[in-house]
């Protein structure tokens, strides 16, 4: 066959069904992604409930409120609020903007925390995903003073990553704060 | 005979990052570890293969003076195809990954194949060559990001091979590492293909 001229009439013909059989195919691909893309969303929140949270048997989910940006979650353990967990996030991160999810015990103090979106510096600010966080679990923001030793505070910095951990306890003291603002007493009852 | 060579084309003697130096965007801010640089090359892979045979198929009723733009429609539907089913089954990776998959698109590997091959010659040799292409991209980027995965944090495909706290070379998992990576494979495929 020969090539086709290159006619006004041959190029919008082409470019038109062209189009039309690519969208066509990529409307499929979207409707049979869309299912499983929600579901690992879902799954990847849920994982992270069960990390920050005491052991808990609801879902968390289900009833999640969105305050000021941030989103709570309550645990609750036959019938009875085990915690909260907050997603927070900074803007202050090295890279830009990280979202951690961090979970209280209804006293206020740190259970665990999770950190979701980042993409600070691989081999520096991303060790905030190792140990290194473990050293805030048990901690109460109330007399833990969440700031690193060079701005006075008692976080151990990241070593060459003090940006990132700034930014760690920025978000970390976002949550505390909203916390305690907005669902301390609903947990203390 | 002649068939073999375009599959084994893109492995060396025209491989797309050693040797064409085509597509050095991802291949050095992907590579950061192994598994990294294998997802990239698995996706550039998919893209490559289906818009070749697909724009080998259409090369007769594509004019002339629209193929570009045919092509980059025809491309950019692959590529959102590809966004959309990592992020639906391998979301760790996807999330890893980030912007350097939507940026497929533009790719020159993968026009440059559509339009220095695939619109000239048959399906079958397309397909030959965009799998030989995939292949060395996928191997390139393989062998990269494991080379800066092991300076760098001392495992490799997550497996350890070092000591959680040992000393590794920091250097190679930043910017700087993957150029340093680069050249020194460059030089290396230059020798071997002598």
């Amino acid at each position: 066959m020969a090539k086709l001229q290159s006619s006004m009439k041959n190029m919008i013909l082409c470019l038109f069904f062209i189009s039309m059989g690519m969208s066509a195919a990529l409307g499929f691909v979207f409707v049979a992604t869309k299912g499983p893309i929600e579901e690992s969303k879902k799954k990847a929140e849920i994982d992270a409930l069960k990390v920050v949270l005491p052991a808990f048997d609801n879902d968390p989910t289900a009833e999640a409120k969105e305050i000021d940006g941030l989103t709570y979650y309550i645990g609750t353990s036959s019938g009875k609020a085990v915690g909260c967990a907050v997603k927070t996030f900074t803007t202050k991160g090295f890279s830009g903007r990280f979202d951690i999810m961090v979970g209280f015990k209804p006293d206020g103090s740190i259970n665990n925390i999770a950190v979701l979106e980042q993409k600070e510096s691989p081999g520096l600010g991303d060790k905030m995903k190792t140990k290194w966080k473990d050293q805030f679990n048990g901690k109460n923001p109330k007399d833990f003073k969440l700031l690193v030793k060079k701005d006075g505070g008692q976080v151990d910095a990241i070593t060459a990553s003090t940006i990132t951990s700034r930014a760690f306890c920025d978000a970390t003291q976002k949550a505390y704060d909203g916390y305690i603002k907005n669902f301390s007493e609903q947990l203390n009852k | 005979m002649s068939k073999l060579k375009y599959l084994t084309n893109g492995l060396l003697k025209e491989n797309p990052s050693f040797a064409l130096v085509l597509g050095t965007c991802p291949a050095l801010a992907v590579t950061t570890s192994a598994i990294n640089g294998a997802g990239m090359g698995a996706a550039t892979t998919f893209v490559l293969i289906c818009s070749n045979v697909l724009i080998a198929l259409l090369k007769n009723v594509i004019p002339d003076k629209v193929r570009i733009v045919a092509f980059i429609v025809v491309i950019a539907t692959f590529v959102t195809m590809v966004d959309l089913s990592m992020n639906a089954f391998v979301p760790d990776l996807y999330k890893s990954l980030g912007i350097f998959i939507p940026l497929i698109v533009v790719n020159c590997i993968i026009l440059g194949r559509a339009e220095a091959f695939a619109q000239k010659n048959s399906i079958m040799n397309s397909l030959l060559d965009g799998i030989g292409m995939g292949i060395g991209f996928t191997l390139a980027l393989t062998i990269m990001g494991s080379i800066r995965e092991i300076l760098g944090s001392g495992s490799v495909f997550d497996i350890r091979l070092l000591n959680e706290n040992a000393k590794t070379m920091l250097l190679f998992v930043l910017p700087p590492g993957a150029f340093l990576t680069y050249g020194y494979l460059i030089a290396i495929a230059n020798k071997l293909k002598k």
